[in-house]
């Protein structure tokens, strides 16, 4: 019997390549602000370095912070079992995966909180409370959206919901798909600590989100956190990059190398957006999500009107 | 059924032996703890045996009873035996739990009565789960609201505790009054007050069956704790002695949903509204409930309110549910109530798990406080690990059993808005159950990371908490047993959902023959979930092992958090519940209220300063202190009538029956 | 399906100016998307009709949007300046939950939109026509309702007759030409005369804030 690759194709691609994504938007982003900037694999390089070295802990902490990190990474990478890449179904496809996979984002987020917590530093605790507070806000667009492109395309699973938007869905659902992009953009955009939620590259803590509650991991450990945000950028711009660039030729090389290059273009658009907009204040933020929130509602609005598929 | 009357007859006598052994308090232990523990296990038996079989097993050749419209007719048919389930463990466990909670008490305390109370309070939920007679299960449904009662006024000395009794009191009987009500209604139409007679007759007018459907949210909401009739809960759970806490709050208020379940499976096929109706006080409960918690720093007051989301997500399946019956989507049905009954054992696992480890840290601690706590999990290294697990699990996290339950619910919701030409009578609640589910969710999580981080992780805020260690066996064991449970249904929670076929069978109506199906289909995604949940912990031990080679012969030093350089940190630093919890309150004060009691630094050398908040319950605060004010100022003025002379009052009496014989012969 | 796109598009583009009319903060930004929905309005007419659009309809169309996309705004940032309000709306309730409520708005006008049946539904071809009238009509209520300034109650009139307007579109099927006029007269009316009024509020009391008017009673 011949084994089949296929279903391994897009996990395979998302641990190789995720560590790009960041590379192209931090390239943008110099290319923007006039500099040369790192090199595109320079998350690689840091990756390796991490991982050679040893490790420094605070006597405050407890396994809880040893466990951060390795539940986290493996929360993401069980979860991009569900993510379809392009066209290409994912490794285990279900109806209700679309669950699975969001509860285990939280599953990784709540050991980023724990672990960020049992340093008892004052700014991980900060860091931590927003987190909560903006995942909070950001998982019902998150799950509003998914149910209207579930809606659309009559499947319960990632995979099935992915490969029912064609090019042909944009022209008879354009205004509720657009909706749905957007929406998830901002989902995007709140959950990976990206502008105009987070500033990655900020070095005050106090303004910090993300970056302030992997302030006292080091070696391994924040190899596997750097390599898990990576991972889970990786997985959620797939979602959207599987929205919004519906190439479905049927050929799996075709469709995955379109759903790659739509993701590459996506990071190249949030260097846009981080270069050319500012980090909103902490108290702006909510509105934010809860404008993706009242856009998921009226992209299920506009699907869910004149009764259900035939 | 005679196993079970067996195990309900020996912890009622162990009760009645505590009590008579009274002031020894080892004694007295031992019959409370030994009779519970015991009954509980041999009733467990019985439950499980009837929920596997399926079929109803009717009391045979019961005596009779000479109170008027009452009999003694019981039955274990699968609902009761499902609810059984639940009840009998989380009880079980926490006498075992409860015999060396207890112990701090002894010689100051009538222990004795104590465990009267709470096998009594065993027996009468029992008792309430298999009566099939109006007057029986009334008769139950106060000596539970009694016996527990007086559990929640086991620390009657301390100033808050007797007003959260009375609260709990009076809260209970307005409860009790409506279900009087409801009961009246549906017996006089059957003409008797069996339950059997009752579904017989049940094609009651839509008038009439929507009568009873309210008084039946109304009645049974109170018990079970609907927003807002859950301004007891509060109150109550938190006062009493964590064991019973968790007892109360993990089982006891699922008595409400049971008998909200019992009548809709009685009474005639739902209209729309009903769902509709659920589906919004479960959304409301749900989301205000997690909100109030997320105010809390009183740990067992923050569990109380956590049970009030749970009791929402509940009521949104069972809404679901409802919906699916009346429009006739038999996915959503089964899927709506599925996930509902699932969630009453699951969160009777993990909230019986939670309270007793709140209990533990009480214990070891002296303090509910959460802003006092910290750093426990290095001095209670299981009691910490145990409760972890409880926190994953409330907050719907894979691979525990919290996900299974809203799974369902969650699936059932998106089959109704996606497949199933899902019409927008069904699109809409279908939704709505949607988003509040997500952020229930994602609020439940920043909550209990708030909890197990906060009074777990860190470093220790008090000199108290410096000196925790953790308890006996008999304490610890309970809590991983239930960590285990958790564990257990998260990652196979295939043969419970199969089991569960019968119990969904007469709430379906006519889609009770699909119920199968549909169990069965959804059971193909159950599976998917165990292999994710597998795969998801194999990766962890994968990851982990490749960290211990990694880190293996390379230097790991030990050293100070680090905090921006600055030299002298101390525990006072850390952040706080409240201030962890700050942003959400500030976000959502429209909600809370949340008071703030500022006291700013002051001068060049500021000396003294602080900052308290407190969230006092909007519904108490805005619905039910000026009700019961205007209630108050109405009887006051009634006080004429009040003479305090007994000629008086038999006068009173004479008028009032002659007033009645007038009545009845005119 | 393909022929209702473009009105699929505009009235999107209408509750999306609804719901940033509740968030925004700013007087300036929110007169410019009252605008953007005015001239959004202004092409249903025209879409409604296709390429065969009667000279009437391009007409009311263009009338319309001179009129809502130019003359109310233009009217309006004036008394902006003029009368020096703050640049600040002053809400009663706070945005995030505004917006919230104009989602509820939203759901609860797609319910009603179910449940009428319209004769326009069948001949516009896009039954959110109803709905996202509905809402629009609702979120301007709410404006008025809850905004403390008079400007705020300037705009939630437009808004609202905005959403009746949508709303009179689905109700005939085509283009309410008296209805419509009438509204409009009304509209401009209100505009003008709530802008004098606003502009001598401002000069009498140094502010125009509609709360604080009850201090006239006697």
């Amino acid at each position: 019997m011949e084994l089949n690759w296929r279903p391994l194709i897009p996990p395979a691609a998302a641990f190789l390549l995720s560590p790009l994504l960041l590379g192209v938007i931090n390239r943008t982003k110099a290319l923007f602000a006039g500099r040369r900037g790192q090199p595109l694999l320079q998350l690689y390089f840091d990756i390796f370095k991490l991982l050679r070295k040893g490790a420094t802990y605070s006597r405050t902490t407890t396994w809880v912070f040893r466990a951060g990190p390795v539940v986290g990474l493996a929360a993401v990478m069980a979860a991009l079992a569900l993510v379809p890449l392009g066209g290409l179904a994912a490794t285990m496809p279900f109806a209700g995966d679309l669950l699975l996979f969001a509860y285990l984002l939280c599953l990784m987020r709540f050991f980023t909180v724990l672990a960020a917590l049992d340093t008892g530093s004052a700014f991980e605790g900060m860091g931590a409370s927003r987190e909560v507070l903006f995942s909070a806000l950001a998982e019902p667009a998150l799950f509003l959206a998914l149910a209207a492109l579930a809606r659309h395309s009559g499947s319960l699973s990632l995979s099935g919901m992915i490969s029912g938007v064609g090019p042909g869905s944009w022209l008879t659902q354009g205004p509720a798909l657009a909706l749905v992009a957007a929406a998830l953009g901002v989902v995007v955009l709140a959950e990976n600590a990206r502008i105009p939620v987070d500033d990655p590259n900020t070095h005050l803590e106090l303004t910090m989100i993300h970056e302030v509650m992997v302030l006292d991991h080091g070696g391994p450990d924040l190899a596997f956190i750097l390599y898990g945000s990576a991972l889970k950028l990786w997985a959620l711009l797939a979602l959207l990059a599987g929205l919004v660039v519906p190439v479905r030729t049927g050929s799996a090389a075709a469709d995955a190398a379109a759903a790659v290059g739509g993701m590459l273009l996506l990071a190249v658009g949030i260097g846009i957006v981080e270069s050319s907009m500012a980090r909103l204040r902490m108290t702006r933020v909510p509105k934010l999500l809860v404008g993706a929130l009242a856009l998921a509602a009226l992209a299920l609005v506009l699907v869910l009107r004149g009764g259900g598929r035939p | 059924m005679t196993l079970l009357l067996v195990a309900m007859g020996l912890t009622a006598l162990g009760g009645l032996c505590a009590l008579a052994a009274g002031r020894r308090p080892r004694a007295a232990t031992a019959f409370g703890v030994g009779s519970a523990a015991a009954g509980s296990a041999l009733g467990l038996y019985a439950a499980l045996g009837a929920l596997l079989s399926g079929a109803g097993r009717p009391l045979a050749g019961a005596p009779q009873w000479s109170m008027p419209g009452g009999s003694l007719s019981l039955e274990l048919d699968a609902l009761s035996a499902f609810f059984l389930i639940p009840t009998l463990l989380l009880s079980g466990l926490a006498a075992v739990y409860g015999g060396e909670y207890l112990a701090a008490w002894r010689g100051r305390k009538n222990l004795g009565a104590a465990w009267f109370s709470f096998n009594l309070l065993v027996v009468s939920m029992a008792l309430v789960m298999v009566a099939r007679n109006a007057v029986l299960f009334l008769l139950a449904w106060e000596a539970m609201a009694l016996s527990s009662f007086f559990l929640v006024a086991f620390e009657a000395g301390k100033p808050g505790v007797r007003r959260s009794a009375w609260v709990y009191m009076v809260a209970t009987h307005l409860g009790t009054a409506c279900l009087l009500a409801m009961f009246a209604v549906l017996g006089s139409r059957a003409g008797s007050f069996e339950f059997e007679a009752m579904g017989r007759a049940a094609q009651l007018s839509p008038a009439l069956a929507g009568l009873a459907f309210v008084l039946a949210l109304l009645g049974f909401g109170t018990k079970a704790g609907f927003m807002p009739l859950h301004v007891w809960l509060p109150e109550a759970h938190p006062a009493a002695p964590s064991h019973v806490s968790a007892v109360m709050s993990g089982v006891m208020i699922k008595t409400g949903i049971y008998g909200l379940v019992r009548l809709l499976a009685m009474i005639g096929p739902p209209p729309a509204w009903w769902g509709w109706t659920l589906v919004a006080v479960g959304a409301t409960s749900g989301i205000l409930g997690v909100l109030f918690a997320l105010a809390q720093h009183d740990l067992k007051r923050l569990l109380a309110y956590h049970s009030v989301e749970n009791i929402g997500i509940i009521a949104l399946g069972l809404g679901l549910g409802l919906l699916g019956v009346s429009l006739n989507l038999p996915a959503l049905a089964v899927l709506g109530f599925a996930g509902g009954l699932l969630h009453v054992l699951n969160h009777a696992i993990f909230k019986g798990l939670l309270f007793l480890g709140a209990g533990s840290v009480l214990h070891a601690t002296g303090t509910r406080e959460i802003d006092h706590l910290g750093g426990l999990l290095k001095r209670m290294p299981q009691t910490g690990a145990a409760f972890l697990v409880g926190a994953a699990a409330i907050s719907g996290l894979p691979p525990l059993n919290g996900f299974t339950s809203e799974f369902l619910i969650y699936l059932g919701a998106f089959r109704a808005t996606a497949a199933d030409g899902g019409t927008i009578p069904a699109a809409v609640p279908a939704v709505m159950a949607i988003a509040a589910l997500a952020l229930i969710g994602g609020l439940a999580a920043a909550c209990f990371t708030k909890a197990f981080g906060i009074v777990f992780l860190g470093e220790a805020r008090s000199a108290r908490c410096e000196s925790a260690h953790e308890p006996g066996l008999s304490m610890r064991l309970p809590m991983l047993v239930l960590a285990a449970g958790c564990a257990a249904i998260g990652l196979c929670p295939l043969p419970v959902v199969r089991a569960m076929g019968p119990v969904i069978e007469p709430l379906a109506g006519p889609a009770a023959s699909k119920v199968g199906g549909e169990l069965a289909a959804a059971g193909g995604m159950l599976l998917a979930i165990t292999i994710g949940a597998g795969l998801c912990l194999a990766l962890v031990a994968l990851l982990a092992l490749l960290r211990l080679r990694l880190l293996a012969g390379r230097p790991v030093e030990e050293t100070v958090t680090w905090d921006c350089g600055y030299a002298r940190p101390t525990a006072r630093m850390q952040y706080t519940a409240s201030s962890f919890a700050q942003p959400l309150s500030a976000l959502f004060r429209i909600f809370l209220g949340t008071r703030e009691k500022l006291r700013a630094p002051e001068g060049l050398f500021p000396s003294a300063a602080g900052l308290a908040t407190e969230t006092p319950d909007a519904c108490e605060r805005g619905l039910f202190r000026p009700a019961f004010g205007g209630l108050a100022w109405l009887f006051s003025r009634l006080r004429v009538l009040q003479q305090g002379r007994v000629q008086l009052y038999v006068l009173y009496v004479v008028l009032t029956l002659l007033a009645l014989l007038v009545w009845k012969l005119g | 399906m393909n022929g209702s796109l473009p009105i699929e598009a505009v009235l999107v583009l209408l509750v999306i100016t609804d719901l940033l009319l509740l968030g925004s903060s700013r007087f300036r930004t929110c007169i410019r998307v009252v605008a953007v929905q005015g001239l959004a309005l202004g092409l249903l007419p025209v879409l409604l009709h296709g390429a065969e659009a009667p000279a009437r309809a391009w007409g009311l169309a263009g009338a319309s949007m001179l009129l809502k996309g130019a003359v109310f705004p233009l009217l309006l940032l004036r008394v902006l300046r003029d009368t020096g309000a703050r640049r600040e709306v002053e809400p009663y309730v706070g945005y995030t939950l505004s917006i919230l409520g104009g989602v509820g708005a939203l759901v609860f006008s797609l319910w009603v939109g179910s449940r009428l049946e319209l004769p326009g539904t069948a001949l516009t071809g896009s039954s959110l026509m109803v709905p996202a009238g509905l809402a629009t009509l609702l979120i301007g209520l709410f404006l008025i309702a809850s905004r403390r300034n008079a400007l705020s109650q300037v705009l939630g009139y437009i808004v609202v007759e905005n959403g009746i307007y949508t709303f009179g579109v689905a109700l005939v099927g085509g283009v309410p030409m008296l209805v419509e006029l009438g509204v409009l007269m009304d509209a401009f009316v209100a505009v003008f005369i709530m802008s004098i009024a606003a502009y001598h509020i401002s000069r009498e009391f140094d502010h125009i804030e509609v709360d604080r008017l009850d201090r006239l009673r006697g």
